[in-house]
């Protein structure tokens, strides 16, 4: 199975353990993702919320790449960098004439794109072409005991996911989750918003929409949030500390990408996964689980 | 921020919304508003707002475009999408404000107290040099101009995350950071001017 991999500028930084991971489960289960070549920031919210053409341009000019690569699907790890290329690709089949403007933007590079491939979120791609049982059968170590909070955060699904899953409550990994032998928690707050860049510029704001998440976590006696996103993982494990600052409150929940606790449960070693880089540390839950 | 002062500015900015929501996918939607709430219902961030959504909308149709654009409202949605597909009617509404955004920062109408433009200008700026964002320099830049206080806040956090490799404090460019500058220069020169 080969797929066009999109990154995204997190996977430098802040979302480092994401992209380690995620390439170390691809590499076990077989799937090949081949880097776009040169590929540019995606244009996240910013771009769209200054310059609507720029930033559908520079979006399409990753999809144009993909495409001179070949015509396997892309696949994203980050909630955003999918939204936007899965919006980008989807808009431009929407609109003939949004797509000729954004061609004749990507002419002046040399540069087209037809509007022939799919973006996919990596979780989707790991299910539906993979198979929970399938990735099941291949773990060496079963997650019996460990209770997870599944934070699939706002752009997992909205608003282009709706064709893979519920806009409203995604479910998607639950069911690979259950395979793996953990206990998926209801966590209804699963697809609320964790803030994202607000926690810079309206503190007061973000902050409690994470501490509405992590206590949603609490409540359900989870002993793990997993995190299908950089921006929601960076709120609920970075930004921890603030928000017991400002409520008074003591969490000290463990948060993790999926895909890290998915390779551990693969018998991917912890320092591929990027587990002893995490800030609120995954030993306690990682320990819980059966030899 | 900049005031409009004259009808004639006024109706300008209502017809350039209007010009840019109508060409955009779906977006004579916004014809098909009924005011039943459930985009305001549905904001994570609606009980921060001068108004929400719903009423966003309401006064674009009482022809208070400049009211909306003073306001917070705008500035406060972080872009979950939950009340575009709550609503009924299939109404786009993120992207209604992010429209509101764009024409705030091109008409330079947004208020001052806001600190989401800068993010956005120290962001824009960052990819437009290297290709990819850098998240350090656009953070030290909005740090050291919009909110100093945010270094001894996130100190420690910011100290982790360096120790592990998470915070790198050079860039990556990519090799086709001139393509990325000049999709801005063609796209610029397509542009209106501001009048």
């Amino acid at each position: 199975m080969k797929y066009s991999y999109f990154p995204g500028c997190s996977s430098e930084a802040t979302g480092l353990t994401y992209d380690m991971s995620a390439r170390a489960v691809a590499e076990k289960l077989g799937i090949e993702l081949r880097e776009i070549d040169d590929w540019n920031c995606c244009g996240a919210t910013s771009y769209f919320a200054a310059r609507e053409l720029l930033s559908f341009a520079i979006s399409a000019r990753n999809l144009a790449l993909a495409e001179e690569m070949g015509p396997e699907d892309i696949v994203c790890t980050c909630n955003s960098c999918y939204t936007i290329l899965a919006k980008t690709n989807s808009y431009m089949a929407e609109s003939p004439e949004l797509a000729e403007e954004v061609n004749d933007a990507l002419a002046q590079i040399g540069r087209k794109y037809s509007g022939d491939l799919k973006v996919r979120h990596f979780a989707e791609v790991l299910v539906n072409d993979l198979g929970a049982e399938a990735i099941a059968e291949k773990a060496t170590r079963r997650l019996t005991g460990m209770k997870i909070a599944p934070y699939y955060g706002c752009q997992f699904t909205r608003p282009m996911g709706g064709d893979w899953d519920d806009y409203e409550f995604p479910n998607i990994l639950d069911g690979l989750f259950e395979a793996l032998g953990a206990t998926v928690v209801d966590y209804p707050m699963r697809a609320k918003c964790c803030g994202g860049t607000m926690m810079l510029t309206e503190q007061d704001a973000a902050l409690k929409m994470c501490h509405d998440l992590l206590q949603g976590a609490v409540d359900d006696e989870a002993d793990v949030i997993i995190c299908a996103c950089p921006l929601c993982e960076m709120s609920l494990e970075g930004y921890q500390p603030r928000v017991n600052a400002k409520f008074g409150t003591q969490y000290q929940v463990p948060v993790a990408y999926f895909t890290q606790i998915l390779g551990y449960a693969l018998g991917i070693d912890e320092k591929t996964l990027g587990i002893d880089k995490q800030i609120v540390s995954l030993d306690k839950v990682l320990a819980a689980v059966p030899a | 921020m900049a005031e409009l002062t004259t009808t004639a500015q006024k109706k300008h900015l209502h017809e350039a919304f209007c010009k840019d929501v109508m060409s955009m996918p779906e977006g004579s939607k916004i014809k098909q508003c009924q005011q039943c709430g459930a985009c305001s219902g549905s904001c994570p961030t609606g009980w921060a707002m001068d108004r929400g959504p719903r009423e966003v909308i309401a006064a674009f149709r009482a022809g208070m475009i400049d009211e909306i654009l003073k306001g917070n409202t705008i500035w406060m949605c972080t872009s979950c999408y939950s009340c575009t597909v709550r609503c009924p009617a299939d109404i786009r509404i993120t992207d209604l404000m992010y429209e509101l955004k764009r024409l705030a920062i091109k008409y330079d109408l947004w208020p001052r107290d806001a600190k989401a433009p800068a993010l956005t200008k120290y962001f824009i700026e960052s990819v437009q040099k290297h290709g990819r964002n850098h998240e350090t320099e656009m953070l030290s830049k909005f740090m050291a101009t919009k909110d100093w206080s945010l270094g001894p806040k996130f100190g420690v956090m910011g100290m982790k995350l360096f120790a592990a490799g998470r915070m790198p404090l050079t860039a990556t460019d990519i090799k086709g950071k001139d393509e990325i500058r000049k999709l801005a220069e063609y796209v610029d020169s397509k542009e209106v001017a501001v009048p």
